[in-house]
């Protein structure tokens, strides 16, 4: 029997195009020391750190967690370094808080990052290959033809993807650390806003940011008192699949759907749309919200553009989902997947500020990566589990 | 074609080069080492404990506390206290001729550093040497605004350690470094030797003779073009040689309106997904000979080669797809082809 782990302290830094005021280091120690101030704790207290972060080629800093260790006060402890591509945010919280829930460890200090201003993220993800033929233009032009797939299969309107890129910028407003926060951001000015990859909009992708977002994760009894009481690690999971295979079915992800239903199963949830009252998912370009709805069991397949285009992931709708504004509004890639479980944490200690959903006692943390080929999934309460 | 280095029984092999100019940005700590080497100074940082880091670090090696801001001028000369010699000097290192890599002990530091050593010949090189920094005339903020150490001589040696150097409390910044350096260029480049691997190899050839080639599954019977050697679904090798049809079908696709700069199609482009006759998973392709407007899922196309006598072992050989006067494949029949 696993033990218990909470979510004891969390650091975000400001997240924006361009750090020049901080090193990577320096970076990653303004979310690491927030989120051990946030949970009444200092260097010393802390017994082992897991960092993660995407691919070396977007800083060209081959294995920075080398050269982080003394930033991360790693001395003379364990570090570890994880890495799933998109998803590694995720996978970096899950890996730590295992080594709490084996009782491995007391308190782990666990902190992703990405400093996207160092290079640029079109060029170190379509490296051309020899011999081959370059004609996948960076993530949006991975993923676009997938959003055409979607949209014609579910015959959803034209605009959903627009209605979700408004709801995410706008709740981004009441989030301090986000990004992209413009107060004039409209319906028109995304509609308006040129074709990148189409049918996916600049308005309708995720920015390129400077930041990091850091947990400190403890067992039961290293809780301790502090401003906010921590959050309940209810259920944990991960899964992956090939990038390309006969049959793969790309739009609604089999490895998704596994994982999904496993953290539900692990957590004890029946009605996942009933049952956790907000969500923060992986949504980089703004249609995977209705995709990420069905794949996540929340609504029927080919009925999740519903949700988004009746209002219910809304900060005041039935089933809220990315309330900080999401990836779409900040994308420190490595970085991303972390955010969206801390914002869940955040979410179940009352911690999210104007963005906070009013009673939210269960909360979902989802990331992804790859083409679309790993997930992590975490469930956090206010209560233990 | 040019680009394909060797071909070993039948595996061929190209040159691979990735290459960027990376921006890195140095924080506090660095950008006022970077500053002082613009200006002609190299400055250490004292810790709580009073040790003397060189070159700076933000934060404490032994403790992990922040270093703060108590920067000591160091050197300029120093003492090598371990080192390598370089026989053939490579294109980016700082010399051109023999020269050793040598940890530097400057005068004031508790740290030794990295740099060159320019020592003209190994018999000159030896622990405990005193050497003193080359500066560059131009200087930009970078670690090799010193071009290199080079041995003290023997006068200088004895004149003792540096003179007016200032060694305790805060230093003022040199004057001509009002504006700090935030950041410095780091530009990277790596030369590898791509190995086309033996599946993609066979395919390659065929390729260049107008062919293409997938292979079958023994386990599922999918039919995977490019092929990889392997089944990625049931883990099992794939032999199987199955000659397909360069014609295909248009599963999805996307209209490319941003530069990328590894794609050389020219801008907008339909990148598509297409699913050859008798494939199972589609090639991801480009799309012209058609309005982009008149694009769609379903839509039939044919590979348009390079002409017969350009042919190669890449798949730079087939240049695009072109619509072909055929009915489309109805939406329903793609669904598990995405
Ligand atoms: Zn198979």
């Amino acid at each position: 029997m696993a033990r218990l782990c909470a979510v004891a302290g969390i650091g975000q830094t400001q997240y924006s195009a361009r750090r020049d005021d901080v090193s990577i280091a320096g970076l990653l120690r303004e979310a690491a020391t927030r989120a051990l101030e946030d949970a009444g704790m200092d260097w010393p207290d802390i017994e082992a750190v897991v960092v993660g972060k995407a691919p070396d080629m977007f800083e060209g800093v081959m294995m920075p967690e080398l050269y982080l260790a003394d930033a991360l006060g790693c001395s003379g402890k364990p570090m570890l370094r994880v890495h799933t591509a998109g998803s590694v945010g995720g996978s970096t919280a899950i890996v730590a808080a295992s080594l709490v829930q084996a009782g491995i460890h007391e308190r782990v200090l666990t902190v992703s990052f990405e400093k996207q201003s160092e290079s640029n993220a079109m060029w170190a993800l379509t490296v051309k290959t020899p011999l081959q033929a370059s004609v996948v233009a960076g993530a949006g032009g991975y993923f676009a033809p997938l959003v055409r797939a979607y949209m014609n299969r579910s015959g959803a309107p034209d605009d959903t993807g627009i209605r979700v890129a408004l709801k995410d910028r706008r709740n981004a407003l009441k989030n301090p650390y986000a990004h992209l926060r413009d107060p004039n951001m409209s319906f028109d000015t995304i509609a308006s806003s040129p074709m990148l990859w189409d049918p996916i909009r600049l308005h309708e992708a995720c920015p390129s940011s400077d930041g990091a977002c850091a947990l400190v994760l403890t067992s039961e009894r290293s809780v301790r008192k502090t401003k906010y009481a921590p959050a309940w690690i209810h259920a944990t999971s991960m899964r992956s699949e090939p990038t390309q295979f006969a049959g793969q079915e790309k739009v609604n992800p089999q490895s998704g759907r596994d994982c999904a239903k496993d953290v539900y199963k692990k957590a004890g949830i029946s009605d996942p749309r009933k049952q956790i009252d907000m969500a923060e998912i992986y949504v980089p370009f703004s249609w995977f919200e209705p995709m990420w709805m069905e794949n996540l069991g929340f609504a029927p397949v080919g009925e999740g553009w519903k949700m988004t285009y009746e209002g219910a992931t809304a900060l005041d709708g039935d089933m809220p989902v990315n309330c900080s504004g999401g990836v779409l509004s900040s994308n420190p890639i490595g970085a991303s997947g972390m955010i969206r479980f801390a914002e869940a944490a955040m979410q179940v200690r009352g911690q999210a500020g104007e963005h906070q959903v009013d009673g939210a006692r269960i909360a979902l943390g989802h990331a992804y990566g790859g083409g679309s080929q790993f997930f992590s999934m975490w469930i956090v309460g206010s209560a233990k589990p | 074609m040019s680009e394909i280095v060797s071909e070993e029984g039948g595996i061929l092999t190209a040159p691979h080069v990735l290459e960027y100019p990376y921006r890195r940005s140095v924080g506090p700590v660095l950008g006022r080492f970077f500053t002082e080497l613009r200006a002609g100074r190299i400055v250490g940082l004292r810790t709580q404990q009073g040790r003397v880091l060189a070159p700076p670090q933000e934060y404490d090696p032994e403790t992990g506390a922040a270093t703060g801001s108590d920067f000591v001028e160091i050197g300029p000369g120093g003492v090598v206290t371990t080192w390598s010699w370089v026989v053939r000097p490579r294109a980016k290192q700082p010399l051109d001729r023999p020269f050793a890599w040598a940890l530097v002990k400057l005068d004031g530091a508790d740290t030794a550093m990295l740099h060159a050593v320019d020592a003209g010949d190994l018999s000159r090189m030896r622990t405990g040497m005193r050497v003193r920094p080359r500066w560059r005339a131009e200087r930009v903020g970078h670690i090799h605004d010193i071009e290199c150490f080079e041995p003290e001589p023997q006068a200088t040696a004895d004149n003792g350690l540096g003179g007016e150097r200032q060694r305790a409390g805060e230093l003022a910044m040199a004057e001509e470094a009002q504006k700090p350096v935030t950041n410095i260029k780091t530009p990277m480049r790596l030369e590898y030797r791509y190995s086309a691997g033996i599946a993609t190899s066979r395919f390659l050839h065929g390729i260049a003779q107008g062919k293409i080639l997938g292979q079958r599954c023994p386990s599922c019977s999918k039919v995977y073009v490019p092929p990889r050697g392997s089944c990625p679904r049931c883990a099992v090798a794939t032999e199987e040689e199955v000659e397909l049809s360069d014609k295909g079908t248009i599963t999805t696709y996307a209209i490319v309106r941003v530069p990328s700069e590894s794609i050389d199609v020219p801008l907008p482009f339909a990148s598509v997904h297409v699913l050859l006759d008798g494939a199972d998973l589609p090639m991801f392709s480009v799309v012209q000979e058609c309005p982009l407007d008149q694009i769609r899922m379903g839509m039939r196309v044919q590979a348009v080669w390079v002409p017969r006598e350009q042919l190669g072992p890449t798949l730079q050989s087939i240049r695009y797809f072109k619509p072909i006067d055929e009915p489309d494949v109805p939406a329903e029949k793609l669904q598990e082809t995405v």
